[in-house]
């Protein structure tokens, strides 16, 4: 039997109309993910935008020898409790380091206490009238404003809300990632080449296979675990220091770095691995010379997608003990160390508001670096990639 | 085999070279359970063209692939029998596969250069084998080679772009280069014209008519014509087998065995 055009369009109809919502639902899937990911950008930059601002008072500092006991006298009744606790501290020190201050009075712009950064963002704050009355008046003279908080960037961990920088925690991240990078990578590296191009197809290297596998996908505080037992309780290795939460990442980044190097070995077509036997390369050279070359960026990008995600972790590294509270910028692999995200956590457990716009402040550093990363990877692919 | 004695030519070729290069004798190969060659005896004469011919499956490759032991690879492959070159079992404990794929190049199917340079496609080799340590040398060898490919003058000009930027016929002859730059003494040749459209073949034929002055070659092919135009020995398979091994011309004209004559005249395959 022979149909006409309508006859198969009308019954195309009821095909077509299927295809339609199916695109019409992943479209929709697509635009809910991207709407929640602009709600999520918006509200992190709304709350922590601000943490890159710090409210600072122009006082009169009398640098005189009862400062020098005791500093609150430096500064007049209705500053005193304005300016922060943390620069009050410092007076003294800098009196000892340069004795010309002595007897003299600066007009200075000093850091403010965060109750009243927290009123000068519109927050609730703990000032009562009377002392947010003097902030009106400073305010409205120019003698308190809000500027760029270098604090934030260059000064570690502080209970005082308006010295809490991020500074710390963000050199432990590094030197934490650069012990990951050190051992996951050549270690990973060389096994998926060993597995992919040495080893023998056999039951052993199998079960090894699907156990690296599986490896992938275990719980990263159980990695914590690994590394609380072997590092720290068998090698000794000092607990909250970089180099036991790079060594404890790394155990979690090297299933990953083996799985992607496998794979970008595996996309190497086996013409160039015959190509190269053909000209009486040995296994080794064959690797070294045409297979790693080739597979390079796809190694690299596996590799930093995976030290990515290590660098995003908490939960190990509070298991190893870096979740101190580090007020100085780290300057050695064994000394305690804190790392971002575990930053993040403790500004999030403080009670003092002001501490809200700190994590996401520090939240939206995190990201940045985690983009800055991935950017990264993006770029070595297209530069190292090669035209077949 | 119907030879004069095992592994000799039914007919010899009178302007052919009768120097050995490689000699088989009662070679057994299987593929796990499969038995895929059997009791091949072949003697290949040096510098001449000799060509592989028979129906998918009858143990062509396989056969060519046993010459340089590229058959290593696979783990299930297990190889009986005699194959000696230069008084050597290449099969021997002793031999080093390396060594061994020094002397015997191999040109495969599909033009398969190195993501590298035209350059350093055809250095590469040479400096890994120490023949060549100063760039000069090496310079003059990639010249060499690739004017013995006829490629020379269509990329004298373009030495550094990759090795994959030239067209297929380009890409063989270049392989080709890569594989004299070394100067082996025998060539295998796996079907090198299949993927290659009638000018790049007839190009390749040529080529290899003038390489078999200095090297032998030893060529797959599935293009009957192909073996009758550039083959000084032809060798029939069939079913892991040699049928025949015959001068080209007493092959064609006047084929010994049945078998032989159906396959050319086309009457299977």
């Amino acid at each position: 039997m022979n149909h006409s055009f309508e006859d198969i369009s009308a019954q195309l109809k009821k095909r077509h109309r299927k295809s339609a919502r199916l695109k019409w639902m992943s479209m929709g899937a697509l635009g809910l993910a991207g709407l929640f990911l602009v709600l999520f950008f918006a509200d992190m930059l709304v709350k922590g935008l601000p943490a890159f601002q710090q409210a600072q008072v122009q006082a009169e500092v009398q640098y005189t020898e009862q400062a020098a006991e005791i500093p609150l006298a430096a500064l007049d009744e209705e500053m005193r409790p304005l300016v922060s606790r943390g620069y009050l501290r410092l007076i003294p020190q800098r009196m000892e380091a340069d004795s010309d201050l002595l007897g003299t009075t600066r007009t200075e712009w000093v850091l403010a206490d965060s109750a009243v950064d927290q009123y000068l963002k519109g927050h609730k704050t703990s000032l009562n009238a009377s002392q947010q009355a003097v902030v009106d008046r400073l305010a409205s003279e120019g003698r308190a404003e809000l500027k760029f908080n270098t604090t934030f960037f260059t000064k570690g961990d502080s209970k005082m809300a308006e010295y809490a920088g991020i500074a710390s925690a963000a050199f432990g991240t590094m030197m934490t990632l650069l012990v990951t990078l050190a051992v996951a990578f050549p270690i990973g590296v060389m096994t998926a080449v060993y597995l992919e191009e040495f080893a023998p197809d056999n039951r052993f290297t199998q079960l090894i296979e699907i156990n690296i596998n599986n490896l992938a996908a275990i719980p990263s505080i159980l990695f914590g675990l690994l590394g609380l037992a072997i590092f720290i309780g068998f090698f000794g290795v000092p607990r909250s220091s970089p180099v036991v939460g790079g060594l404890t990442l790394a155990l979690m980044t090297l299933p990953v770095i083996i799985i992607s190097t496998r794979s970008a070995l595996r996309s190497v077509p086996d013409s160039i691995r015959h190509a190269a036997f053909g000209v009486g390369c040995s296994r080794w050279q064959m690797v070294r010379d045409h297979v790693l070359p080739v597979s390079f960026p796809g190694i690299l990008t596996g590799s930093i997608i995976g030290l990515a995600q290590a660098m995003g972790e908490t939960a190990p590294l509070i298991i190893v003990g870096m979740v101190a509270f580090i007020p100085d910028i780290t300057g050695s692999f064994t000394e305690a160390a804190t790392v971002l995200p575990a930053q993040i956590f403790t500004w999030a457990g403080e009670p003092d508001k002001a501490f809200v716009e700190k994590t996401s402040g520090g939240i939206l550093v995190l990201l940045a670096v985690l983009i800055f990363m991935n950017a990264t990877a993006v770029v070595l692919r297209k530069k190292f990639e090669r035209r077949w | 085999m119907t030879g004069q004695t095992a592994g000799e030519p039914v007919t010899r070729n009178e302007d052919a070279n009768h120097e050995l290069s490689i000699r088989t004798r009662d070679l057994n190969l299987w593929y796990g359970e499969n038995q895929a060659l059997s009791g091949i005896d072949m003697d290949v004469y040096q510098k001449n063209i000799t060509a592989l011919i028979g129906p998918s499956g009858c143990g062509k490759s396989t056969f060519l692939r046993c010459l340089n032991r590229m058959n290593d690879l696979i783990p299930s492959v297990r190889i009986q029998g005699m194959i000696e070159m230069d008084g050597r079992d290449i099969n021997d404990k002793k031999m080093d596969e390396v060594a061994l794929r020094r002397r015997v190049g191999m040109v495969f199917q599909k033009p398969n250069p190195f993501p590298k340079s035209i350059y350093e496609n055809v250095a590469y080799a040479p400096r890994m084998h120490d023949l060549v340590s100063r760039k000069a040398d090496s310079d003059e060898l990639v010249e060499r080679a690739l004017r013995d490919a006829g490629l020379w003058e269509e990329v004298k000009d373009k030495l550094h772009e990759p090795g994959t930027s030239l067209s297929g016929g380009q890409q063989q002859r270049l392989c080709i280069a890569r594989a004299i730059a070394v100067s082996p003494d025998v060539i295998l040749m796996d079907e090198p014209t299949s993927a290659l459209d009638p000018i790049s073949t007839a190009t390749v034929e040529d080529l290899m008519d003038k390489l078999k002055q200095r090297y032998t070659i030893i060529t797959v092919t599935h293009n009957m014509q192909q073996a009758a135009r550039v083959a000084d020995y032809t060798a029939f398979f069939h079913l892991g087998e040699v049928v025949e091994y015959n001068d080209t011309k007493t092959m064609f004209a006047n084929p010994a065995t049945k078998k032989a004559e159906d396959y050319i005249t086309g009457r299977y395959g």
